[in-house]
């Protein structure tokens, strides 16, 4: 095996994945001829986008991935995708008051531009949910652009690796690795022999879940239960729910549509929470692999718990009444709901809100803090550190206590009866301590980059904006708060956090084992 | 009957020389000197040469055998033994493992590698263990069903709880059948509104687990209960297969395995032992875990002399009882001499455990109860015989015969019988019958 990096079957790889992209635009150009709107913007990118999809393929024709190489071609296309992302975004707003459109006017103006609306591609694309696009709504921005806004989401949330495992054959060659790179949580599930069949399965299951809720949502509409439900809402918030985005096309998220709509969205974010491989299991009548699952229990104990303490919080008056949400001191109903809601949002790194929780009492919010930093299920389309990682580390620890009183004694540690490999323990060990460390870092960096331009910033706002850009979950706390945006801070600052949420897409481990795989090789 | 017994060891000289005087041996052995040696110490034909070929096999007769018996200390030979000697005639054949693998396989394909009865050397010793351990009160315990079904045979001792009971308050376990009670010598066919009496004895027919759980109800100072330390030592298959049957039954031991490695695997595959990395001799280390402190020390290393030190060292250390497995029968007395509670060699377990299957009959295994005045028997349904396709309590009604129903086993699974239960043919069938009363049930199975 050559010791030296082929980054150039890595990017020729990427061109496939580029041209591919340019047909998804197919989506908000349909919404635009639908509306009546500039059908240029997505002509033009698709053009664009297909062009440099062709001249990137050229690099090699015919690529062939090592295990390193993998490594590099998923790193790469997610970086790629949120660069390609911008197109629509820039072209769209290009001289106009949008904050992601081309500014041409100054240079200071031209880079700052550019990474908003590199910030916005890439929140939409890793799922996380957090915004710089000012005004929100359909009198800034044309339809067409804020449904691209919502396919983005939908794109990266099973991931647009396994999307291209399971249709180009090209790519299926490789890709137990390359799913292997992408895939939330500590290791790869193959459901069957094939690996492009498994990469089916899950995108099939995604897709159902999709389809499913928009059409309930539809149906509230025409039931009359959800006036502002239209069809363009209905899909747009399908895109986004099951891949634990967190995008809407509405200013005020969820909170903008009826108590039905509310209830009907909890239980799909409590799905895109959930390992999707279990859903493939339940699918063949064996729905004892999912009760049985470690994780999942966890999962579900961890949301029923959580949202019962918030609830009682809520309805004792943790939120002040006048706001967006409802007066909760003495409503059962609207407690339990607003629990619910954002607990089923951020627990798994969703995004969305039913109420401006970062005017809550401060434990209901540190309550929201600590929810933040567990995390979906492997497997699932949720970002953080995962429920089966803490699972893993808690074990860990308690093995570890137990042994120092009894030396001799041998211990696995166990999940759901089965045994966790020790070197698979390290990893997460690693992971978790990396990514600890990463959020802790960048928090500091946030805090002392704002205030060199001036911006006074509270901790739990340098805090959440590092966890809700690493964790991919989005809304913060204080000006970040769930209808709260990202625009103020400087480009610095943006950059970082564009890193953070590729890198807390993949896991870390594929983006920092390229870096150092290439000072390996010089 | 015309038995040939292949692999002239301590195993096959044992069988060969019980069967001696009743039927017509042939034993089988590679080593001529071996072959040369037995022909005068028993009244058996020997005959030197590999028994897995049909050039030997038919010399021995296989063809018309009523039986074969492949007792080597090699698995795969035994295997491949049976095999061949089903390729020439049609007798019934044992099989003697070690590996407990082929068994699980054999278990789930009866008939597999041409052997109709496998006797796996390692588990049934560590089952003998258990039941020392676990059944301390009870008169006598024999398995059936290849130990999915144990009979147990207790004396309501004075103070028992179970005393002044009725059969159906004492018999709260779904897969227990209260099938006997002896009274004064007589047998009593239980009801439900039958009372239990101090110094009566009582016949037990269920899963071993709720045997062991009934023995806890009626001696519970003398049973083991969760709470008992049960340290094992040495984690060689016969320690693993005894903590695994353990585990079963709901105790936590401990093991203590010295190689890291294997240390490693039973602590992944015993989920309720905690699996202890050390040298067993060291007396520091034993102190240190308190290995002094606990009821009960198996002992399962793979060298008799290790398991003799430690055995010493433990009861020295003030352990209640000791249990010793010693690999050379003549250690056996040896052990139990110098103050060791019970010493267990595989060989002879594994020798009686073959000779019981020799018994002519119909039933597959037997056990004698109270001077003969009933007895346990097993029978596998065939399609057609009279048991077959009718509810047991129909079959009670019609018959005039003595016997109780214990456990019904069907697919390596425990079936509780019911009155309105319907057996099945290759269902195996413990029941619990009168003396008088078993050529009546024979001539129905």
């Amino acid at each position: 095996m050559s010791v030296a990096l082929n980054w150039k079957a890595s990017v020729g790889l990427l061109g496939v994945g580029i041209k591919y992209l340019a047909v998804t635009m197919l989506v908000p150009l349909v919404v635009a001829v639908a509306y009546g709107e500039d059908i240029w913007v997505f002509l033009v990118s698709m053009a664009l986008v297909a062009g440099i999809g062709f001249a990137v393929e050229r690099v090699d024709p015919d690529p062939d991935l090592g295990p390193r190489e993998a490594l590099l071609f998923v790193s790469l296309a997610w970086l790629a995708a949120a660069a390609i992302g911008t197109v629509p975004y820039l072209l769209a707003g290009y001289d106009t008051a949008s904050t992601v459109g081309l500014q041409t006017g100054s240079i200071g103006a031209l880079t700052g531009s550019i990474v908003n609306a590199l910030f916005e591609s890439m929140s939409g694309f890793t799922t996380t949910g957090a915004t710089v696009l000012g005004e929100i709504g359909t009198d800034q921005h044309s339809h067409a652009l804020l449904m691209w806004r919502q396919l983005t989401q939908w794109l990266g949330g099973m991931g647009i690796i396994v999307l291209m495992i399971a249709i180009l054959p090209e790519v299926a060659v490789n890709g137990a690795q390359l799913m292997e790179s992408e895939a939330p949580g500590p290791e790869l599930q193959k459901l069957t022999p094939k690996i492009a069949e498994t990469a089916r399965a899950l995108w099939l299951i995604y897709f159902g879940f999709t389809v499913l809720l928009a059409a309930l949502l539809y149906a509230l509409h025409l039931l009359g239960m959800a006036p502002n439900m239209n069809l363009f809402n209905a899909v747009a918030h399908g895109f986004s729910t099951l891949p634990t985005g967190g995008f809407s096309p509405q200013a005020d998220s969820i909170g903008a549509f009826s108590a039905a709509v509310q209830w009907i969205v909890i239980p799909f974010m409590v799905v895109a929470g959930v390992n999707f491989a279990l859903f493939w299991h339940v699918l063949r009548g064996e729905a004892e692999v999912m009760l049985e699952n470690a994780e999942f229990r966890a999962y579900a104990g961890a949301l029923a718990v959580i949202t019962a303490v918030l609830a009682v919080l809520l309805f004792r008056g943790a939120a002040p009444p006048i706001e967006l949400g409802g007066t909760t001191q003495g409503v059962a109903e609207n407690s339990l709901r607003q629990a619910a809601f954002q607990i089923g949002s951020l627990l798994n790194s969703t995004g969305f809100a039913t109420a401006d929780f970062a005017q809550w009492d401060a434990h209901a919010q540190v309550l929201l803090l600590f929810t933040m930093f567990i995390g979906g299920s492997a497997g699932s389309t949720g970002g953080g550190v995962k429920i089966v990682r803490w699972l893993v580390v808690g074990k860990a620890i308690r093995r570890e206590l137990f042994t120092s009183a009894h030396p001799d004694v041998v211990q696995p540690v166990r999940l759901g009866g089965n045994v966790v490999d020790e070197s698979a323990i390290r990893g997460i060990m690693a992971f978790t301590l990396l990514y600890t460390v990463l959020f802790a870092l960048s928090a500091v960096f946030i805090a002392l980059d704002t205030a060199r331009v001036g911006i006074q910033l509270s901790a739990l706002e340098s805090i959440s904006a590092s966890l809700a850009t690493i964790g991919n979950i989005g809304p913060g706390f204080g000006r970040l708060g769930p209808f709260g945006s990202y625009l103020f801070f400087p480009d610095t600052s943006k950059l970082l956090m564009i890193f953070l949420m590729w890198i807390g897409r993949l896991e870390i481990v594929p983006v920092l084992a390229v870096f150092i795989s290439g000072i390996d090789t010089r | 009957m015309h038995v040939v017994v292949i692999g002239a060891g301590e195993v096959g000289t044992s069988i060969a020389s019980s069967l001696a005087s009743d039927h017509e041996v042939v034993v089988v052995d590679v080593d001529p000197d071996r072959a040369e040696q037995l022909k005068y110490e028993l009244d058996v034909l020997t005959i030197a040469g590999d028994g897995t070929t049909s050039e030997i096999q038919t010399a021995a007769e296989v063809g018309r055998a009523d039986m074969v018996i492949a007792c080597t200390d090699n698995d795969q030979t035994n295997l491949v033994a049976c095999g061949t000697a089903k390729t020439l005639g049609d007798g019934f054949t044992i099989a003697r493992v070690k590996s407990t693998d082929f068994l699980r396989t054999w278990e789930g394909n009866e008939g597999a590698f041409g052997v109709d009865f496998m006797v796996c050397t390692d588990l049934l010793t560590a089952q003998n263990i258990v039941r020392v351990i676990g059944l301390p009160a009870a008169i006598d315990v024999d398995p059936f069903a290849s130990g999915l079904v144990q009979m147990a045979e207790f004396e309501i001792a004075e103070g028992s709880p179970v005393a002044g009971q009725t059969v159906s308050e004492a018999d709260r376990f779904e897969s227990l059948t209260f099938a006997g009670l002896f009274r004064d010598g007589e047998m009593i066919v239980p009801r439900g509104d039958t009372d239990i009496r101090v110094k009566d004895r009582a016949v037990v027919i269920g899963s071993p687990e709720s045997v062991q759980a009934f023995a806890t109800d009626v001696a519970p100072e003398t049973t083991p209960d969760r709470a008992d330390e049960i340290v094992v030592v040495g984690g060689s298959e016969i320690g693993y297969q005894t903590a695994r049957l353990l585990e079963e039954r709901e105790f936590k031991p401990r093991l203590i395995e010295q190689d890291p490695d294997r240390a490693r695997w039973l602590a992944e595959n015993l989920p309720n032992t905690v699996v202890m990395e050390h040298d067993a001799t060291d007396t520091e280390f034993l102190t240190r875990e308190h290995v002094d402190e606990a009821d009960i020390v198996v002992t399962a290393l793979r060298s008799d002399e290790k398991n003799l030190l430690i055995s010493v060292l433990a009861k020295r250390l003030g352990v209640d009882r000791v249990i010793a497995v010693v690999d050379s029968p003549d250690y056996v007395t040896v052990f139990e001499e110098i103050g060791i509670d019970i010493a267990i060699n595989p060989r002879t377990v594994t020798a009686e455990e073959i000779t019981r299957f020799t018994y002519e009959s119909v039933a597959e295994n037997i056990a004698v109860l109270e001077n003969d005045q009933a007895e346990v028997l097993e029978l596998e349904l065939t399609e057609g015989c009279g048991l077959v396709g009718r509810p047991i309590s129909e079959i009670v009604a019609e018959s005039d015969a003595r016997f109780v129903i214990g456990a019904i086993t069907r697919g390596r699974e425990l079936v509780t019988p019911r009155g309105d239960t319907v057996l099945q043919p290759g269902d195996h069938v413990i029941l619990f019958v009168e003396s008088d009363s078993v050529s009546a049930i024979t001539s129905m199975a």
